[in-house]
């Protein structure tokens, strides 16, 4: 009943029990927290915009983009993983997410950050349709706790139309 | 003469009782780690619902050996979630983000780009040649919660199996030793 093998199991049984109850309470404590995350895009300028040989619109953007994000760490938030994506709707497709700018935020004191970059990630259309197509920018987020259930949201932010003519 | 057969009788069938007793608690530890899998396979719609972290193209957020629970349900897929995918061709599914999502207006069908955080360049190269985007049928899962460093364990086993072989000898001579 008390030999060397039995304790060791119970030990471990309860170690074990107390971590697996500690990360879910540290996940559950990420419910509490009410992020208020704001962010705003500029397009800047249309570098380029031109149909592929194959029939498919390209354009490239460049854009300006601030956002403060500090409010969606807590203490179980290892990283934020944050991304602009354009959507819009074409006669064939209902919907069309393209990422165009992604970066990785490690710690709450980069959370408030400025960028001034063109498109990180190819703009194309499946199709012909982005001649005078309006889109929308939308800043989308994504917890990635130490521990636990992950986390995503998303703003949507105002639209931008693209030229009537290739440039 | 008669007293001592009488006690080896005992300890006979004490013996089988203990035997039958130690397989059937064995039987139950095997069977009810198997309902386990079997019902989280059924709650998650997923048939994989735990996945471990092979390489680092997710780092820093999934480092290899972090363990990954998966979610399949009806909803639709967009840009930004999780997805663990199966391509033609390839035994191992792959844990990476989606960067482009096309869905079609009759269909309801979707192409879907993923990418590493980790990977400079997005996944065109891991799919099958020639393929552009994945579609629905490769997408096993999307990936909901998160625990870390767990999933050593698979790795180690898999990797160096005499440890494996090592551990499940330990563990039956101790079933088959142990008197209560």
């Amino acid at each position: 009943m008390h030999s060397f093998g039995y304790r060791a199991n119970a030990l471990l049984t309860f170690a074990v029990t107390i971590l697996a109850l500690m990360c879910a309470m540290a996940s559950f404590s990420d419910n509490l927290n009410h992020p208020s995350p704001s962010s705003s895009v500029q397009v800047l300028n249309v570098n380029w915009f031109q149909k592929q040989p194959n029939g498919n619109d390209e354009v490239s953007l460049t854009l300006n983009i601030s956002a403060d994000l500090q409010s969606l760490f807590t203490w179980n938030t290892k990283q934020v993983f944050v991304f602009l994506a354009a959507e819009y709707e074409t006669s064939k497709n209902s919907l069309n997410q393209i990422s165009l700018w992604d970066g990785i935020i490690a710690s709450k004191e980069h959370a408030k950050f400025w960028t001034h970059t063109s498109n990180k990630y190819r703009f194309i259309d499946q199709g012909s349709n982005l001649r005078g197509k309006e889109f929308n920018l939308t800043l989308h987020w994504h917890v990635m706790p130490k521990t636990g259930k992950m986390f995503a949201d998303k703003l949507v932010m105002s639209g931008y139309r693209l030229p009537k003519e290739y440039r | 003469m008669g007293w001592i057969g009488e006690t080896m009788d005992s300890i006979k069938s004490l013996q089988i009782r203990q035997v039958l007793t130690q397989a059937v608690s064995l039987g139950m530890i095997v069977t009810s780690a198997l309902i386990i899998w079997k019902a989280l396979m059924c709650i998650t719609g997923s048939e994989s619902p735990v996945v471990v972290v092979l390489s680092g193209s997710m780092e820093p957020g999934f480092k290899r050996g972090d363990i990954l629970f998966l979610h399949m349900s009806k909803d639709p897929i967009r840009a930004g979630e999780i997805v663990v995918f199966n391509v033609d061709g390839r035994e191992i599914p792959i844990v990476h983000r989606v960067i482009k999502v096309h869905e079609r207006q009759d269909t309801g069908e979707v192409d879907v780009l993923t990418k590493g955080d980790n990977n400079y360049g997005d996944d065109r190269l891991l799919y099958a040649h020639g393929q552009l985007w994945l579609q629905r049928h490769h997408i096993m899962g999307r990936a909901v919660g998160f625990l870390p460093y767990v999933g050593w364990v698979t790795i180690i086993m898999t990797e160096k199996p005499i440890i494996k072989y090592i551990l499940i000898g330990a563990l039956g001579l101790l079933v088959i030793t142990s008197k209560d």
